[in-house]
Protein backbone atom coordinates (compact mmCIF):
# COMPACT_ATOMS: atom_id res chain seq x y z
CA UNK A 1 0.00 0.00 0.00
CA UNK A 2 2.16 2.98 -0.74
CA UNK A 3 0.50 6.47 -2.25
CA UNK A 4 3.42 9.12 -2.53
CA UNK A 5 2.56 12.53 -2.20
CA UNK A 6 4.13 16.01 -1.60
CA UNK A 7 5.65 16.94 1.88
CA UNK A 8 3.15 19.67 1.53
CA UNK A 9 0.05 18.11 0.94
CA UNK A 10 0.80 14.49 3.26
CA UNK A 11 -0.44 16.20 6.24
CA UNK A 12 -3.78 17.33 5.25
CA UNK A 13 -4.31 13.63 3.98
CA UNK A 14 -3.14 12.13 6.88
CA UNK A 15 -5.82 14.49 8.51
CA UNK A 16 -8.30 14.06 6.27
CA UNK A 17 -9.78 11.14 7.80
CA UNK A 18 -10.48 13.36 11.87
CA UNK A 19 -11.37 16.36 9.21
CA UNK A 20 -14.01 14.67 7.60
CA UNK A 21 -15.68 12.61 10.62
CA UNK A 22 -15.09 15.95 12.63
CA UNK A 23 -17.47 17.78 10.41
CA UNK A 24 -20.26 14.99 10.10
CA UNK A 25 -20.70 13.43 13.47
CA UNK A 26 -18.99 16.62 15.31
CA UNK A 27 -19.30 20.02 14.14
CA UNK A 28 -22.73 19.42 12.32
CA UNK A 29 -24.90 17.56 15.00
CA UNK A 30 -23.35 20.08 17.26
CA UNK A 31 -24.95 23.34 15.70
CA UNK A 32 -27.61 20.78 14.80
CA UNK A 33 -28.39 20.15 18.58
CA UNK A 34 -28.26 24.24 19.10
CA UNK A 35 -31.42 23.96 17.10
CA UNK A 36 -32.95 21.19 18.45
CA UNK A 37 -32.71 22.76 21.87
CA UNK A 38 -35.66 24.52 20.83
CA UNK A 39 -37.87 22.44 18.87
CA UNK A 40 -40.41 19.33 20.66
CA UNK A 41 -39.89 16.18 18.40
CA UNK A 42 -41.17 13.07 18.21
CA UNK A 43 -38.74 10.81 16.99
CA UNK A 44 -36.40 11.81 14.20
CA UNK A 45 -39.32 12.57 11.81
CA UNK A 46 -41.88 15.65 13.32
CA UNK A 47 -39.96 18.73 14.93
CA UNK A 48 -42.24 22.04 15.80
CA UNK A 49 -40.61 24.56 16.81
CA UNK A 50 -41.56 25.79 20.39
CA UNK A 51 -38.99 28.11 21.48
CA UNK A 52 -37.22 28.60 25.18
CA UNK A 53 -40.11 25.86 26.32
CA UNK A 54 -38.45 23.06 26.54
CA UNK A 55 -35.82 25.33 28.87
CA UNK A 56 -38.92 26.62 30.35
CA UNK A 57 -40.09 23.05 31.07
CA UNK A 58 -36.89 21.62 31.95
CA UNK A 59 -36.42 23.89 35.02
CA UNK A 60 -39.74 23.77 36.53
CA UNK A 61 -40.17 20.04 35.81
CA UNK A 62 -39.86 18.23 39.67
CA UNK A 63 -38.24 15.02 37.70
CA UNK A 64 -35.15 16.95 36.35
CA UNK A 65 -34.81 18.44 39.94
CA UNK A 66 -34.80 15.24 41.63
CA UNK A 67 -32.73 13.84 38.57
CA UNK A 68 -29.72 16.99 39.39
CA UNK A 69 -30.41 16.39 43.36
CA UNK A 70 -29.11 13.09 43.30
CA UNK A 71 -26.49 13.62 40.86
CA UNK A 72 -25.20 16.11 42.42
CA UNK A 73 -25.39 13.98 45.76
CA UNK A 74 -23.78 11.40 43.94
CA UNK A 75 -20.91 13.37 42.72
CA UNK A 76 -20.50 15.36 45.71
CA UNK A 77 -20.24 12.36 48.02
CA UNK A 78 -18.09 9.81 45.40
CA UNK A 79 -15.24 12.33 44.94
CA UNK A 80 -15.18 13.55 48.67
CA UNK A 81 -14.79 10.14 49.90
CA UNK A 82 -13.30 8.74 46.20
CA UNK A 83 -9.30 11.29 46.50
CA UNK A 84 -8.65 10.83 49.90
CA UNK A 85 -8.94 6.68 49.78
CA UNK A 86 -6.74 7.21 46.73
CA UNK A 87 -4.41 9.47 48.05
CA UNK A 88 -3.95 6.79 50.73
CA UNK A 89 -3.74 3.51 48.69
CA UNK A 90 -0.85 5.95 46.88
CA UNK A 91 0.88 7.03 49.91
CA UNK A 92 0.72 2.80 50.97
CA UNK A 93 2.51 1.77 47.95
CA UNK A 94 4.87 4.50 47.21
CA UNK A 95 6.93 3.21 50.85
CA UNK A 96 10.43 2.77 49.42
CA UNK A 97 11.86 -0.72 49.87
CA UNK A 98 7.80 -2.22 49.40
CA UNK A 99 8.13 -5.59 47.05
CA UNK A 100 5.08 -6.67 45.30
CA UNK A 101 4.43 -3.13 43.85
CA UNK A 102 2.96 -4.32 40.69
CA UNK A 103 0.98 -6.79 42.38
CA UNK A 104 -0.73 -4.36 45.06
CA UNK A 105 -0.92 -1.77 41.76
CA UNK A 106 -2.98 -4.53 39.39
CA UNK A 107 -5.34 -5.02 42.37
CA UNK A 108 -6.50 -1.87 43.02
CA UNK A 109 -6.56 -0.94 39.56
CA UNK A 110 -8.08 -3.90 38.14
CA UNK A 111 -11.65 -3.22 38.94
CA UNK A 112 -11.67 -0.74 36.28
CA UNK A 113 -11.25 -2.59 33.63
CA UNK A 114 -14.30 -4.13 34.11
CA UNK A 115 -17.09 -1.97 32.14
CA UNK A 116 -19.88 -0.35 33.75
CA UNK A 117 -22.37 -1.98 32.91
CA UNK A 118 -21.02 -5.43 33.94
CA UNK A 119 -20.19 -3.75 37.39
CA UNK A 120 -23.61 -2.94 37.40
CA UNK A 121 -24.62 -6.54 36.81
CA UNK A 122 -22.12 -8.22 39.15
CA UNK A 123 -23.09 -5.37 42.05
CA UNK A 124 -26.29 -5.77 41.29
CA UNK A 125 -26.25 -9.44 42.36
CA UNK A 126 -23.86 -8.25 45.16
CA UNK A 127 -26.50 -5.73 46.78
CA UNK A 128 -29.75 -8.29 46.73
CA UNK A 129 -30.92 -9.23 50.30
CA UNK A 130 -30.17 -12.45 52.03
CA UNK A 131 -28.03 -14.20 49.97
CA UNK A 132 -26.19 -11.54 48.68
CA UNK A 133 -22.24 -11.05 49.65
CA UNK A 134 -23.08 -7.38 51.17
CA UNK A 135 -25.25 -8.29 53.56
CA UNK A 136 -24.12 -11.80 54.47
CA UNK A 137 -20.65 -10.19 54.90
CA UNK A 138 -21.85 -7.21 56.79
CA UNK A 139 -24.43 -9.28 58.81
CA UNK A 140 -21.46 -10.88 60.11
CA UNK A 141 -19.04 -8.12 60.57
CA UNK A 142 -21.43 -5.62 62.34
CA UNK A 143 -24.46 -7.26 62.23
CA UNK A 144 -26.70 -5.54 59.57
CA UNK A 145 -30.24 -7.00 58.54
CA UNK A 146 -29.87 -9.83 56.22
CA UNK A 147 -32.86 -8.78 54.41
CA UNK A 148 -31.52 -4.96 53.63
CA UNK A 149 -32.92 -3.91 50.48
CA UNK A 150 -30.01 -1.70 49.07
CA UNK A 151 -31.43 -1.34 46.00
CA UNK A 152 -35.08 -0.87 47.13
CA UNK A 153 -35.04 1.47 49.86
CA UNK A 154 -34.88 4.85 48.38
CA UNK A 155 -32.59 5.96 51.17
CA UNK A 156 -29.98 3.43 50.07
CA UNK A 157 -29.94 3.62 46.50
CA UNK A 158 -27.32 6.57 46.36
CA UNK A 159 -25.13 4.56 49.26
CA UNK A 160 -24.97 1.81 46.90
CA UNK A 161 -24.31 3.58 43.80
CA UNK A 162 -21.55 5.50 45.79
CA UNK A 163 -20.05 2.32 47.15
CA UNK A 164 -19.95 0.43 43.64
CA UNK A 165 -18.54 3.94 41.92
CA UNK A 166 -15.88 3.97 44.64
CA UNK A 167 -14.67 0.12 44.30
CA UNK A 168 -14.08 1.08 40.23
CA UNK A 169 -12.65 4.45 40.41
CA UNK A 170 -10.19 4.38 43.49
CA UNK A 171 -7.55 2.52 42.20
CA UNK A 172 -8.07 4.31 38.64
CA UNK A 173 -7.82 7.72 40.53
CA UNK A 174 -4.82 6.20 43.06
CA UNK A 175 -2.42 5.78 39.62
CA UNK A 176 -2.64 9.57 38.88
CA UNK A 177 -1.74 10.09 42.34
CA UNK A 178 0.90 7.38 42.30
CA UNK A 179 2.71 8.96 39.40
CA UNK A 180 2.95 12.63 41.08
CA UNK A 181 3.96 11.01 43.90
CA UNK A 182 6.66 9.79 42.34
CA UNK A 183 7.32 13.27 41.10
CA UNK A 184 7.66 14.99 44.17
CA UNK A 185 11.24 16.27 44.58
CA UNK A 186 13.00 13.86 46.48
CA UNK A 187 15.31 16.54 47.78
CA UNK A 188 12.66 18.54 49.55
CA UNK A 189 11.85 15.92 51.60
CA UNK A 190 15.38 15.94 52.93
CA UNK A 191 15.84 19.17 53.44
CA UNK A 192 12.34 19.11 55.67
CA UNK A 193 14.14 16.52 57.39
CA UNK A 194 16.82 17.85 58.23
CA UNK A 195 15.13 20.79 59.68
CA UNK A 196 13.46 18.24 61.90
CA UNK A 197 10.28 18.06 60.34
CA UNK A 198 8.23 15.08 61.08
CA UNK A 199 6.23 12.88 58.56
CA UNK A 200 2.86 14.36 59.33
CA UNK A 201 4.50 17.90 58.73
CA UNK A 202 6.61 16.15 55.77
CA UNK A 203 3.55 15.26 54.25
CA UNK A 204 2.00 18.69 54.65
CA UNK A 205 4.21 21.02 53.41
CA UNK A 206 5.87 18.65 50.88
CA UNK A 207 4.03 16.18 49.50
CA UNK A 208 0.57 17.95 49.30
CA UNK A 209 1.87 21.05 47.53
CA UNK A 210 3.92 18.91 45.42
CA UNK A 211 0.51 17.03 44.06
CA UNK A 212 -1.55 20.01 44.08
CA UNK A 213 -1.87 20.11 40.52
CA UNK A 214 -2.53 16.74 39.95
CA UNK A 215 -5.29 16.35 42.94
CA UNK A 216 -7.00 19.21 41.18
CA UNK A 217 -7.10 18.09 37.78
CA UNK A 218 -8.49 14.15 39.69
CA UNK A 219 -10.99 16.09 41.00
CA UNK A 220 -11.98 18.06 38.00
CA UNK A 221 -11.96 14.35 35.97
CA UNK A 222 -14.03 12.61 39.23
CA UNK A 223 -16.32 15.53 39.46
CA UNK A 224 -17.37 15.54 35.26
CA UNK A 225 -17.38 11.79 35.30
CA UNK A 226 -20.04 11.59 38.28
CA UNK A 227 -21.96 14.17 36.35
CA UNK A 228 -22.45 11.97 33.28
CA UNK A 229 -23.65 8.83 35.74
CA UNK A 230 -25.74 6.89 33.97
CA UNK A 231 -24.80 2.58 33.42
CA UNK A 232 -24.45 1.77 36.61
CA UNK A 233 -28.13 2.91 38.10
CA UNK A 234 -29.62 2.22 35.42
CA UNK A 235 -28.60 -1.43 35.02
CA UNK A 236 -28.39 -1.85 38.71
CA UNK A 237 -32.14 -0.58 38.67
CA UNK A 238 -33.63 -2.86 36.19
CA UNK A 239 -33.13 -0.16 33.40
CA UNK A 240 -35.41 2.29 35.60
CA UNK A 241 -35.08 5.02 38.60
CA UNK A 242 -35.56 3.06 41.00
CA UNK A 243 -37.96 3.45 44.28
CA UNK A 244 -38.68 6.68 44.24
CA UNK A 245 -36.79 7.36 41.75
CA UNK A 246 -33.89 7.66 43.80
CA UNK A 247 -31.68 6.48 41.57
CA UNK A 248 -32.55 9.27 38.31
CA UNK A 249 -29.83 10.49 37.06
CA UNK A 250 -29.57 13.51 34.76
CA UNK A 251 -28.29 11.51 32.06
CA UNK A 252 -30.78 8.73 32.54
CA UNK A 253 -33.50 11.97 32.34
CA UNK A 254 -31.89 12.70 28.97
CA UNK A 255 -32.32 8.62 27.91
CA UNK A 256 -35.88 8.22 29.00
CA UNK A 257 -36.61 11.47 27.13
CA UNK A 258 -34.92 11.30 24.10
CA UNK A 259 -34.57 7.72 23.25
CA UNK A 260 -37.89 5.81 25.15
CA UNK A 261 -40.53 9.08 24.93
CA UNK A 262 -38.61 9.89 21.49
CA UNK A 263 -38.44 13.67 22.02
CA UNK A 264 -34.52 14.81 20.74
CA UNK A 265 -35.22 18.35 21.06
CA UNK A 266 -35.46 18.21 24.86
CA UNK A 267 -32.96 15.72 24.82
CA UNK A 268 -30.29 18.21 23.57
CA UNK A 269 -32.09 20.69 25.74
CA UNK A 270 -31.13 18.55 28.36
CA UNK A 271 -27.86 17.58 26.97
CA UNK A 272 -26.76 21.43 26.95
CA UNK A 273 -28.02 22.07 30.36
CA UNK A 274 -25.62 19.50 31.48
CA UNK A 275 -22.73 20.60 29.38
CA UNK A 276 -22.92 24.32 30.67
CA UNK A 277 -23.41 23.37 34.37
CA UNK A 278 -20.67 20.68 34.36
CA UNK A 279 -18.67 23.60 33.04
CA UNK A 280 -19.26 25.98 35.22
CA UNK A 281 -18.45 23.74 38.28
CA UNK A 282 -15.35 23.13 36.73
CA UNK A 283 -14.50 26.74 36.28
CA UNK A 284 -14.99 26.81 40.18
CA UNK A 285 -13.33 24.62 41.03
CA UNK A 286 -10.60 25.58 39.12
CA UNK A 287 -11.50 29.38 41.12
CA UNK A 288 -11.43 28.08 44.35
CA UNK A 289 -8.50 25.35 43.95
CA UNK A 290 -6.14 28.84 42.92
CA UNK A 291 -5.84 26.24 39.44
CA UNK A 292 -6.98 29.36 37.91
CA UNK A 293 -3.94 31.96 38.38
CA UNK A 294 -1.22 29.14 37.34
CA UNK A 295 -3.02 28.68 34.20
CA UNK A 296 -2.33 32.43 32.57
CA UNK B 1 13.38 -3.15 64.82
CA UNK B 2 10.92 0.30 64.12
CA UNK B 3 11.59 -0.31 60.25
CA UNK B 4 10.40 -4.09 60.38
CA UNK B 5 7.22 -2.96 62.55
CA UNK B 6 6.63 -0.20 60.23
CA UNK B 7 6.68 -2.56 56.71
CA UNK B 8 5.00 -5.67 58.74
CA UNK B 9 1.92 -2.63 58.79
CA UNK B 10 2.65 -1.70 55.77
CA UNK B 11 2.01 -5.13 54.48
CA UNK B 12 -1.21 -5.54 56.36
CA UNK B 13 -2.88 -2.75 55.37
CA UNK B 14 -2.37 -3.21 51.90
CA UNK B 15 -3.46 -7.28 52.23
CA UNK B 16 -6.63 -6.10 54.14
CA UNK B 17 -7.03 -3.41 51.15
CA UNK B 18 -6.36 -5.97 48.18
CA UNK B 19 -8.98 -8.84 50.16
CA UNK B 20 -11.45 -5.79 50.14
CA UNK B 21 -11.06 -5.27 46.37
CA UNK B 22 -10.80 -8.26 45.11
CA UNK B 23 -13.64 -10.31 47.31
CA UNK B 24 -16.22 -8.96 44.03
CA UNK B 25 -14.48 -10.31 41.97
CA UNK B 26 -13.46 -13.89 43.51
CA UNK B 27 -17.33 -13.59 44.35
CA UNK B 28 -17.84 -13.29 41.18
CA UNK B 29 -15.70 -16.59 39.68
CA UNK B 30 -17.40 -18.65 42.96
CA UNK B 31 -20.72 -17.60 41.63
CA UNK B 32 -20.30 -18.63 38.40
CA UNK B 33 -18.79 -22.42 38.94
CA UNK B 34 -21.78 -23.42 41.28
CA UNK B 35 -24.46 -25.31 41.19
CA UNK B 36 -28.27 -23.79 41.40
CA UNK B 37 -28.71 -25.59 44.74
CA UNK B 38 -24.85 -24.47 46.36
CA UNK B 39 -25.65 -20.55 45.24
CA UNK B 40 -27.89 -19.88 48.54
CA UNK B 41 -26.03 -22.46 51.14
CA UNK B 42 -22.38 -20.94 50.74
CA UNK B 43 -20.76 -17.69 49.94
CA UNK B 44 -17.72 -18.39 47.89
CA UNK B 45 -17.14 -21.79 46.99
CA UNK B 46 -19.41 -25.25 48.04
CA UNK B 47 -16.74 -27.65 49.34
CA UNK B 48 -16.39 -30.84 47.12
CA UNK B 49 -17.62 -32.51 50.21
CA UNK B 50 -19.99 -31.00 52.99
CA UNK B 51 -19.66 -31.17 55.59
CA UNK B 52 -22.49 -32.52 57.33
CA UNK B 53 -21.99 -35.60 55.06
CA UNK B 54 -18.78 -35.69 56.37
CA UNK B 55 -19.91 -36.06 59.88
CA UNK B 56 -21.85 -38.65 59.43
CA UNK B 57 -19.51 -41.14 57.26
CA UNK B 58 -17.04 -40.12 59.78
CA UNK B 59 -18.63 -42.69 62.30
CA UNK B 60 -17.83 -45.60 59.65
CA UNK B 61 -14.48 -45.00 58.49
CA UNK B 62 -10.97 -45.48 59.72
CA UNK B 63 -8.12 -42.65 60.27
CA UNK B 64 -6.99 -42.37 56.76
CA UNK B 65 -10.19 -42.08 55.22
CA UNK B 66 -11.20 -39.51 57.62
CA UNK B 67 -8.38 -36.91 56.66
CA UNK B 68 -9.08 -38.05 53.23
CA UNK B 69 -12.72 -36.81 53.72
CA UNK B 70 -11.24 -33.79 55.46
CA UNK B 71 -9.57 -32.42 52.15
CA UNK B 72 -12.43 -33.08 50.48
CA UNK B 73 -14.72 -31.07 52.05
CA UNK B 74 -12.10 -28.16 51.95
CA UNK B 75 -11.68 -28.66 47.88
CA UNK B 76 -13.96 -26.37 46.09
CA UNK B 77 -16.92 -28.26 43.82
CA UNK B 78 -17.13 -26.64 40.57
CA UNK B 79 -20.16 -26.73 38.60
CA UNK B 80 -20.33 -25.94 34.48
CA UNK B 81 -24.12 -25.59 35.60
CA UNK B 82 -24.30 -21.87 34.88
CA UNK B 83 -22.26 -22.04 31.99
CA UNK B 84 -24.46 -24.55 30.30
CA UNK B 85 -27.42 -22.79 30.53
CA UNK B 86 -25.49 -19.48 29.28
CA UNK B 87 -24.76 -20.92 26.02
CA UNK B 88 -28.27 -23.13 26.15
CA UNK B 89 -30.86 -20.63 26.51
CA UNK B 90 -29.43 -17.84 25.88
CA UNK B 91 -27.82 -15.97 22.48
CA UNK B 92 -24.88 -15.38 24.53
CA UNK B 93 -22.33 -16.99 22.13
CA UNK B 94 -24.04 -14.59 19.65
CA UNK B 95 -23.61 -11.73 22.21
CA UNK B 96 -19.92 -12.54 22.48
CA UNK B 97 -19.05 -12.75 18.48
CA UNK B 98 -20.84 -9.26 17.95
CA UNK B 99 -18.59 -7.82 20.49
CA UNK B 100 -15.37 -9.55 19.10
CA UNK B 101 -16.26 -7.95 16.26
CA UNK B 102 -17.00 -4.59 16.95
CA UNK B 103 -14.81 -4.48 19.15
CA UNK B 104 -11.67 -5.49 16.87
CA UNK B 105 -12.96 -3.14 13.86
CA UNK B 106 -13.69 -0.08 16.29
CA UNK B 107 -9.58 -0.70 17.74
CA UNK B 108 -7.98 -1.45 14.03
CA UNK B 109 -10.00 1.48 12.98
CA UNK B 110 -8.84 3.56 15.79
CA UNK B 111 -5.36 2.97 15.93
CA UNK B 112 -5.32 3.51 12.30
CA UNK B 113 -6.32 7.15 11.73
CA UNK B 114 -5.36 7.74 15.20
CA UNK B 115 -1.71 6.90 14.56
CA UNK B 116 -1.89 8.68 11.24
CA UNK B 117 -3.60 11.75 12.33
CA UNK B 118 -0.85 11.79 15.35
CA UNK B 119 1.98 11.43 12.69
CA UNK B 120 1.05 14.29 10.74
CA UNK B 121 0.69 16.42 13.75
CA UNK B 122 4.08 15.73 15.32
CA UNK B 123 6.19 15.40 11.67
CA UNK B 124 4.78 18.42 9.87
CA UNK B 125 4.72 21.67 9.47
CA UNK B 126 1.62 23.23 7.65
CA UNK B 127 -1.10 26.15 7.62
CA UNK B 128 -3.63 25.59 10.07
CA UNK B 129 -1.86 23.02 12.77
CA UNK B 130 -2.53 25.18 15.69
CA UNK B 131 -6.03 25.23 14.37
CA UNK B 132 -6.02 21.29 14.03
CA UNK B 133 -4.90 20.99 17.56
CA UNK B 134 -7.60 23.44 19.15
CA UNK B 135 -10.22 21.75 17.38
CA UNK B 136 -9.08 18.71 18.97
CA UNK B 137 -8.94 20.35 22.36
CA UNK B 138 -12.53 21.66 21.99
CA UNK B 139 -13.98 18.05 20.65
CA UNK B 140 -12.50 16.74 23.99
CA UNK B 141 -14.51 19.57 25.91
CA UNK B 142 -17.74 18.47 24.92
CA UNK B 143 -19.51 15.69 26.60
CA UNK B 144 -21.19 12.94 24.50
CA UNK B 145 -24.54 13.75 25.62
CA UNK B 146 -24.72 16.97 24.24
CA UNK B 147 -24.00 15.31 20.41
CA UNK B 148 -26.39 12.26 21.49
CA UNK B 149 -30.23 12.99 20.11
CA UNK B 150 -28.67 15.07 16.83
CA UNK B 151 -26.15 11.99 16.21
CA UNK B 152 -29.44 9.60 16.77
CA UNK B 153 -30.85 11.84 14.24
CA UNK B 154 -28.77 11.49 11.66
CA UNK B 155 -27.99 7.69 11.81
CA UNK B 156 -31.44 7.49 11.50
CA UNK B 157 -31.16 9.75 8.25
CA UNK B 158 -28.23 7.79 6.47
CA UNK B 159 -30.29 4.26 7.22
CA UNK B 160 -28.07 3.40 9.69
CA UNK B 161 -29.78 2.88 12.76
CA UNK B 162 -29.26 -1.19 13.80
CA UNK B 163 -26.12 -1.15 11.74
CA UNK B 164 -22.17 -1.95 12.83
CA UNK B 165 -21.66 1.20 10.43
CA UNK B 166 -23.59 3.13 12.36
CA UNK B 167 -22.37 2.14 15.90
CA UNK B 168 -18.55 2.36 14.69
CA UNK B 169 -18.20 5.30 12.30
CA UNK B 170 -19.11 8.14 14.00
CA UNK B 171 -16.28 7.31 16.94
CA UNK B 172 -13.43 6.01 14.03
CA UNK B 173 -11.09 8.47 14.79
CA UNK B 174 -10.29 8.68 18.15
CA UNK B 175 -9.16 12.18 19.50
CA UNK B 176 -7.70 10.81 22.21
CA UNK B 177 -5.66 8.80 20.61
CA UNK B 178 -4.35 10.97 18.12
CA UNK B 179 -2.97 12.99 21.22
CA UNK B 180 -0.99 10.08 22.60
CA UNK B 181 0.26 9.34 18.88
CA UNK B 182 1.56 12.73 18.39
CA UNK B 183 3.13 12.63 22.12
CA UNK B 184 5.34 9.58 20.80
CA UNK B 185 6.29 10.68 17.40
CA UNK B 186 7.28 14.00 18.75
CA UNK B 187 10.68 12.17 20.05
CA UNK B 188 11.27 10.46 16.49
CA UNK B 189 14.60 12.07 14.79
CA UNK B 190 13.58 14.07 11.88
CA UNK B 191 16.91 12.58 10.02
CA UNK B 192 15.41 9.53 9.95
CA UNK B 193 12.51 10.97 7.94
CA UNK B 194 14.87 12.87 5.96
CA UNK B 195 16.98 9.74 5.26
CA UNK B 196 13.67 7.68 3.66
CA UNK B 197 12.87 11.10 1.78
CA UNK B 198 16.27 10.72 -0.23
CA UNK B 199 15.70 7.00 -0.82
CA UNK B 200 12.67 7.83 -1.93
CA UNK B 201 10.17 6.73 -0.09
CA UNK B 202 6.17 8.34 -0.36
CA UNK B 203 5.15 10.21 3.05
CA UNK B 204 2.47 7.39 3.58
CA UNK B 205 5.96 5.13 3.88
CA UNK B 206 7.48 7.34 6.02
CA UNK B 207 4.45 6.71 8.71
CA UNK B 208 4.07 3.46 8.14
CA UNK B 209 7.32 2.11 7.76
CA UNK B 210 9.69 4.36 10.01
CA UNK B 211 6.74 6.48 12.65
CA UNK B 212 4.65 3.39 13.25
CA UNK B 213 7.18 0.76 14.41
CA UNK B 214 9.00 3.63 16.53
CA UNK B 215 5.55 3.56 18.58
CA UNK B 216 5.12 0.34 19.18
CA UNK B 217 4.39 0.72 23.25
CA UNK B 218 1.98 3.17 22.30
CA UNK B 219 0.55 0.88 19.81
CA UNK B 220 -0.24 -1.55 22.64
CA UNK B 221 -1.62 1.12 25.03
CA UNK B 222 -3.89 2.82 22.87
CA UNK B 223 -4.82 -0.71 21.58
CA UNK B 224 -6.12 -1.40 25.11
CA UNK B 225 -8.11 1.70 25.72
CA UNK B 226 -9.44 1.54 22.47
CA UNK B 227 -10.30 -1.82 22.93
CA UNK B 228 -12.03 -0.98 26.52
CA UNK B 229 -14.02 2.07 25.23
CA UNK B 230 -15.89 -0.18 22.56
CA UNK B 231 -16.22 -3.76 25.10
CA UNK B 232 -17.38 -1.76 27.43
CA UNK B 233 -19.48 0.66 25.56
CA UNK B 234 -23.45 1.33 26.18
CA UNK B 235 -25.28 4.23 25.80
CA UNK B 236 -24.47 4.57 22.20
CA UNK B 237 -25.18 1.11 21.32
CA UNK B 238 -28.33 0.69 23.37
CA UNK B 239 -29.08 3.58 21.26
CA UNK B 240 -28.43 2.45 17.93
CA UNK B 241 -28.82 -1.43 18.07
CA UNK B 242 -32.21 -2.61 18.10
CA UNK B 243 -32.60 -6.32 16.75
CA UNK B 244 -31.50 -9.42 19.33
CA UNK B 245 -29.12 -10.81 16.80
CA UNK B 246 -26.97 -7.83 16.69
CA UNK B 247 -26.72 -6.79 20.39
CA UNK B 248 -23.05 -6.69 21.99
CA UNK B 249 -22.57 -7.68 25.12
CA UNK B 250 -23.30 -4.98 27.70
CA UNK B 251 -26.50 -4.64 25.46
CA UNK B 252 -27.54 -8.43 25.94
CA UNK B 253 -26.53 -8.67 29.37
CA UNK B 254 -28.39 -5.99 30.48
CA UNK B 255 -31.39 -7.67 28.18
CA UNK B 256 -30.72 -10.83 30.44
CA UNK B 257 -31.19 -9.28 33.84
CA UNK B 258 -34.30 -8.71 33.12
CA UNK B 259 -35.30 -11.87 31.90
CA UNK B 260 -33.50 -14.03 33.82
CA UNK B 261 -33.54 -12.22 37.18
CA UNK B 262 -33.90 -15.20 39.16
CA UNK B 263 -31.10 -17.15 37.77
CA UNK B 264 -27.85 -15.06 39.67
CA UNK B 265 -25.20 -17.84 38.87
CA UNK B 266 -25.98 -17.85 34.64
CA UNK B 267 -25.90 -13.88 35.03
CA UNK B 268 -22.87 -13.98 37.08
CA UNK B 269 -21.50 -16.83 34.14
CA UNK B 270 -21.92 -14.27 31.61
CA UNK B 271 -20.88 -11.48 33.47
CA UNK B 272 -17.34 -13.43 34.51
CA UNK B 273 -16.93 -14.31 30.35
CA UNK B 274 -17.55 -10.78 29.31
CA UNK B 275 -14.77 -9.14 31.44
CA UNK B 276 -12.33 -11.76 31.37
CA UNK B 277 -11.10 -10.59 27.51
CA UNK B 278 -10.18 -7.15 28.87
CA UNK B 279 -8.13 -8.69 31.54
CA UNK B 280 -6.72 -10.65 29.40
CA UNK B 281 -5.58 -7.65 27.30
CA UNK B 282 -4.76 -6.16 30.28
CA UNK B 283 -1.83 -8.78 31.28
CA UNK B 284 -0.78 -9.01 27.85
CA UNK B 285 -0.08 -5.12 27.39
CA UNK B 286 -0.15 -4.02 31.38
CA UNK B 287 3.40 -2.57 30.86
CA UNK B 288 2.55 0.03 27.84
CA UNK B 289 -0.47 0.40 29.59
CA UNK B 290 0.52 2.36 33.31
CA UNK B 291 3.19 3.88 31.83
CA UNK B 292 0.98 5.48 29.15
CA UNK B 293 -1.50 6.36 31.50
CA UNK B 294 1.26 7.70 34.02
CA UNK B 295 2.53 10.28 30.60
CA UNK B 296 -0.38 11.51 30.22
CA UNK B 297 -1.08 12.04 33.58
CA UNK B 298 2.59 14.41 33.90
CA UNK B 299 2.86 15.98 30.66
CA UNK B 300 -1.30 16.21 31.16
Amino acid sequence: MTFSSHKKTAPYLFLSPFLLLFVIFGLYPLVKSLILAFYVTNGPKSQVFVGWDNFRFLFSDPDFHKAVRNTSLFAFFSVLVQLPLSLGLALLLNQSGLRGRDFFRFAFFSPHLVGQVFVAVLFSVIFIPHFGLLNRGLHALIGLDLDTKWLGNSNLVMPALILTSLWMYVGFNMIYFLAALQNVDLDLYDAAYVDGANAFRRFLHVTLPGIRGVTVFVMILATIGSFQLFELPFVMLGNGAGPDGAGLTIVMYLYMNGFVNGDLGYASTIGWTLAIGVFLISMLQMYLTGMWKRLD
Amino acid sequence: MRRTFFLTLLYLALCVCTAVMLTPMVWLVAASFKGPDDLFHYVFFAPFLEPESFRERTKEIGLLGYFGNLLLTLVPKIEFHNFRQLFGDIPFFRFVMNSCFVAGTTVIVQLFFSSLGGFALAKYEFKGKRFVMGLMLGTMMIPAQVLMAPLYELIFKLGLVDTYVGLIVPGAVSVFGMFLFRQSMLDLPDELLYAGRIDGCGEFRLYWDIALPVSRPMIGAFTLISFMGSWNSFLWPQIILHSQDRFTLPIGLNQMVGVYSQEYGTLMAGTLLSVLPVMLLFFLLQKEFISGLAAGAIKG
